[in-house]
């Protein structure tokens, strides 16, 4: 359990290799590049978003910089603080997978999860806010008395993005679950955690866009 | 065959919905995209019946428009995108780089499924109203008119996912399973072409995703992006949209460019003509193509410069492929060349994308493409190349890899008339869409002007003869797996790994770990013109 | 040689067209040489290295670098030669030229409205002077159309978000054939216009009559003729179904309701000022939207399309 390296005979007979690799290290990294590839694709949606935001906030400076005083910058600044604390604990889970911690594991991933629902709490409380003034995407936006036309284009993109970016934190935390149920029967060990590694890399991605929607929609001026 | 396979090995309708053999994946993804393509095709034949006449001829101007519609979406996202790497790449990767399954088994088989369930609710929209978008959904258009549109933008999404599962698993399975002695250098050029062809699934996908996620929540959530009452931008979607969607039209080549490096060496019996120029040109092909969105915008009103810069890119994209064509060409000289199937239909790909290609000068040139634009010169061009280009080289590949995968040869015979049929009603039906084009005839018109009659009628008569060739590949086809001859491993005397396997293959591909010390077209050494003389005497 | 040349496109019309056409005469040389020199090259290998024939074979190169390169650069070379011709092309039809008379374009589906500078509208139909340049000022009311005319080889998106501009200048007198290229839904096809290139004073004459319609013409048919013209067509039917505005079936003579609740009668006048102040007695469950033709329409021509809308009964 405890010793790093597995030997050559134990990783032939490793539980979790599939038939067709020759051993858990080309599996692990086949895992990896997956992963890395996926992200990339995760990015390249969002950067569809994040293009369309720049085109918009050209066409409506006024609008989006009225528009972004509706939020509130300091839910926004708890939330960051929330996600990067979630990846410091989403790493410490991958760290006391990788040395065969299994309490601390489970008690990373369980802290990780918590966080990720505080996240969405704190979404939830601002999203009924925005509801109840009216603000809302495009052509249901009835709030009134706006200095400068247009403010519904931002809050269309303020939704869109991050909800998009809300229904990735859920898929996390269903990932997570995941994770915590097959750790509470045992199934990582130092020879094998790349599950756990690779969620991480999914984990720390839906912190970065968070990080770069934060500043774009909060924090305009 | 003797032995099990991986056809007999285990039986029963739930040992293939539950398979994670690519090699069965690859089976169902074949007939699925087959069947779309078989749909695609009836409702091609029903556009060009309706043009027949100038006027109505069988269905109102609302039907016409979502017939056409359907024929563009289901051949695009149904077929042509899919076909190649999804069917017959699953089929023959793995096996080409001596690898028992590809990397990622699991997700490969929720690829499948996500195609179903895409191509469910895609055609789900003939039943809950129709989409009478044309394939490209513009805005403000698309999201102002009426039907299934909402259904049929989802569907494009989950769509997109499978293609980029595919090629995650693609570019995975290139890099950690080739088999031990095969370098990047000793890789067929088929696994160079599906490797470019990943690329861009990965890097474009998305774009398209967020795109028609962005028009579903406009229809839906009246977002207003693409809004222009509502302070949006309509043009800002065509550029979303040719982001993605002309690297998908190398999505739709590169493939087919890949079997037919394939199929000349081995028919020729000679190495390929410049294998590095070739795997290079592929993947220089995909990084251009992010580049070039544009040329599909000259009169959009975009700027003068920005049309400028995309034009001269659109030029650079001709290099490589006419490098291609002219590599593929040297290889022939001096083999020893056998007109069976597979190669007749490389030759076709050969003239007609030649047709297809040369004709994109036309229309990636600013001064000219101002006329042709959106006019029957456009669809011709697209057909040469999706059609002439990437299908017939999918009939190649198909006819190529048909004995390696159901252990069955097809009759040559029916294969030549066939082949000849399909050359001579393509052409029938493309060529003369060129000459209406540049007359000035526009696409997707259900009423036109008399004066483009005769050209009208000659394409739908090649339309019949066209589709009259494909229903007699159907046949000789499906004939061929209740009949014998079975196939041998090597029907056709090819180099690379998948050859030196049983045919069909066993369930894990092959019986012993190859191990590759050569290049994949590294053929025996021909006889010379003294051993011809001696062997005929 | 002119003859070939009218079955490949429409007869050249504009001063751009030709541009355009020698451009297009030599890249389809250009594609008809490489078509051939791949045919032929194909077809005499495949012949000659067929299987079993008798032919010195030896060990062929696999691959050549100088070849290759060649291969390359004359491609490399012949684009960029086809990119600045096309871009020379695109330039020159991309500027107007400062005196140019100017006319807005409204598209709508599935009609094309134009407006010369003194007020005259018309519709799916203009005259322009032969040898004057012509700008074209764009909108679309609704969807995204193009506005295509195949004999000046000119083509312009008409978007619904901004102006867009073309302009030409017709060679040759006689009527050019105006297509909409932007699919637009049910009536794309039959989005159709006439531009009618005149002499200069028959321009002129034609401007100054305010379009100069109807001579000598009796006045039902006259009035026909501007229920089209005019796009009146668009929401008020002849056969009693329901548009954006009431059909003209059987309305002569009857009571009318309006929207302040009075009621009167559809004679002449109420008509005529149905016409010339559409916003004043709306009818009953329509929108006030029709705009006004004060100054577009002459005596003559009211009174036209009144005895027009009398004979719908």
């Amino acid at each position: 359990m405890s010793t790093p390296q597995a030997t050559a005979e134990s990783q032939a007979h490793a539980p979790f290799l599939q038939h067709h690799f020759h051993e858990p290290v080309q599996q692990a990294e086949a895992a990896k590049i997956g992963m890395w590839l996926f992200l990339v694709t995760e990015i390249l949606l969002f950067g569809g978003l994040f293009t369309g935001y720049g085109i918009l906030r050209m066409l409506h400076p006024d609008a989006f910089h009225h528009g972004h005083t509706y939020l509130d910058r300091w839910l926004g600044a708890l939330n960051t603080v929330v996600l990067l604390v979630s990846s410091f604990t989403m790493a410490m889970a991958v760290h006391s997978a990788r040395t065969g911690e299994r309490k601390r594991l489970v008690r990373f991933l369980l802290a990780t999860l918590a966080l990720a629902a505080v996240f969405l709490g704190v979404k939830y409380v601002e999203y009924s806010h925005k509801f109840h003034e009216g603000l809302l995407p495009g052509r249901f936006y009835s709030h009134k008395g706006d200095p400068v036309p247009g403010v519904h284009m931002f809050f269309s993109l303020y939704f869109v993005m991050t909800g998009l970016h809300g229904l990735h934190v859920v898929a996390g935390m269903v990932t997570i679950g995941w994770l915590l149920r097959r750790a509470l029967r045992g199934h990582f060990s130092p020879a094998y955690y790349n599950p756990v590694e690779i969620a991480g890399l999914y984990w720390h991605l839906v912190d970065m866009i968070w990080i770069y929607l934060f500043p774009l929609l909060y924090l305009i001026s | 065959m003797t032995g099990a396979n991986y056809l007999t090995e285990t039986r029963g309708l739930r040992s293939w919905l539950f398979t994670l053999d690519h090699k069965r994946i690859g089976v169902m993804y074949l007939w699925s995209t087959l069947l779309a393509f078989f749909l695609g095709g009836v409702l091609a034949m029903l556009i060009r019946l309706e043009l027949i006449t100038p006027q109505k001829t069988l269905m109102d101007a609302d039907t016409y428009n979502k017939v056409f519609t359907l024929h563009g979406a289901v051949m695009i996202f149904l077929f042509i995108i899919p076909s190649i790497p999804a069917a017959l790449g699953n089929f023959v990767l793995p096996l080409l780089l001596g690898a028992k399954d590809v990397a990622f088994p699991r997700l490969n088989l929720a690829s499948y499924y996500l195609y179903v369930a895409g191509a469910i609710m895609a055609l789900a929209s003939l039943v809950t109203g129709g989409i009478d978008t044309g394939w490209t959904f513009y805005t403000p258009y698309s999201t102002s008119t009426g039907g299934a549109v909402n259904l049929v933008t989802l569907a494009v999404f989950v769509l997109g996912f499978s293609s980029i599962f595919t090629g995650i698993n693609f570019i995975a399975t290139t890099h950690k399973l080739r088999a031990p002695g095969m370098n990047w250098f000793r890789m067929p050029l088929f696994v160079w072409g599906m490797y470019a062809t990943a690329i861009i699934q990965i890097l474009a996908t998305p774009v398209l995703g967020i795109t028609v996620l962005l028009l579903f929540l406009e229809r839906v959530f009246g977002v207003g992006i693409f809004d222009p009452k509502l302070g949006g931008d309509p043009v800002l979607f065509q550029h979303f949209f040719w982001f993605y969607s002309h690297p998908a039209v190398y999505i739709m080549i590169l493939p087919g460019m890949a079997i037919i490096s394939e199929v000349i060496p081995v028919f020729s019996q000679r190495p390929i003509f410049g294998y590095r120029a070739i795997a290079f040109s592929s993947v220089a092909i995909a990084g251009v193509s992010f580049l070039v969105w544009g040329h599909h915008m000259f009169v959009s009103g975009q700027s003068v410069l920005a049309s400028a810069i995309f034009s001269f890119l659109t030029f650079l994209v001709a290099i490589p492929s006419a490098v291609k064509v002219f590599n593929w060409v040297a290889t022939m000289y001096k083999g020893s060349i056998r007109l069976q199937a597979p190669m007749i239909y490389a030759i076709t790909f050969l003239l007609l994308f030649a047709i297809g290609g040369l004709t994109g000068l036309f229309l990636g040139s600013l001064a000219t493409d101002v006329h042709l634009h959106d006019t029957y010169f456009v669809v011709a061009h697209f057909h040469y190349v999706m059609m002439g280009g990437t299908f017939i080289a999918f009939l190649a590949g198909l006819h190529y890899w048909w004995p390696k995968m159901f252990g069955r040869m097809y009759s040559e015979t029916a294969a030549r008339v066939a082949a000849a049929l399909v050359f001579i009603g393509f052409n029938a039906t493309f060529l003369s869409q060129f000459v209406l084009g540049s007359r000035g005839m526009p696409r997707r018109y259900y009423n036109y002007l008399p004066e483009f009659q005769a050209l009208h009628v000659l394409s739908t008569v090649g339309s019949w003869v066209l589709a009259l060739g494909l229903l007699i590949v159907a046949g000789y086809l499906l004939a061929s797996l209740r009949r014998k001859p079975e196939a041998p491993p090597n029907p056709w005397g090819g180099m690379t790994l998948e050859w030196q396997t049983t045919s069909p293959p066993p369930t894990h591909n092959f019986l012993e770990q190859p191990v590759v010390d050569r290049g994949p077209y590294d053929f025996p050494p021909l006889e010379t013109e003294e051993e011809t003389v001696a062997r005929s005497a | 040689m002119s003859r070939l040349r009218e079955l490949l496109m429409p007869a050249a019309a504009s001063t751009v067209a030709r541009d355009v056409d020698s451009l297009f005469y030599f890249l389809l040389g250009l594609s008809a040489f490489f078509f051939l020199l791949i045919a032929a090259l194909t077809a005499w290998f495949v012949i000659r290295y067929r299987q079993g024939s008798r032919v010195r074979r030896g060990a062929a190169p696999t691959h050549n670098t100088a070849l290759e390169l060649l291969w390359s650069l004359i491609p490399l070379a012949l684009v960029i030669v086809i990119f600045f011709w096309g871009f020379h092309g695109y330039i020159s039809a991309a500027v107007p030229p400062a005196d140019a008379l100017e006319i807005k374009v409204v598209a709508k589906k599935w009609l094309w409205q134009f407006e010369y500078p003194n007020g005259l509208r018309t519709v799916n139909e203009i005259r322009v002077p032969v040898g004057k340049p012509v700008k074209l000022v764009m909108i679309s009311e609704d969807v995204i159309h193009s506005f295509y005319v195949p004999s000046f080889r000119i083509k312009q998106d008409v978007l619904p978000s901004r102006y867009t501009q073309l302009w030409f200048e017709v060679t040759e007198p006689g009527a050019h054939r105006i297509l909409c290229t932007e699919y637009c839904g049910r009536g794309h096809s039959d989005m159709l216009g006439v531009i009618h290139a005149v002499s200069d004073e028959e321009y002129r004459s034609w401007l100054e009559s305010g379009g100069g319609l109807g001579e000598g013409m009796p006045l039902v048919e006259f009035g026909r003729l501007l229920y089209t013209r005019y796009g009146c067509e668009v929401c008020h039917s002849l056969d009693g179904s329901r548009l954006e505005g009431p059909s003209f079936k059987g309305i002569f003579g009857k009571p009318v309701r309006l929207s302040d609740g009075r009621t009167v009668t559809a004679d002449e006048d109420y008509l005529r000022r149905s016409i010339l102040q559409p916003q004043t007695e709306v009818v009953a469950g329509y929108q006030p939207v029709m705009p006004t033709f004060q100054g577009l329409l002459g005596e003559r021509e009211i009174n036209a399309l009144i005895e027009f809308i009398k004979e719908q009964k």
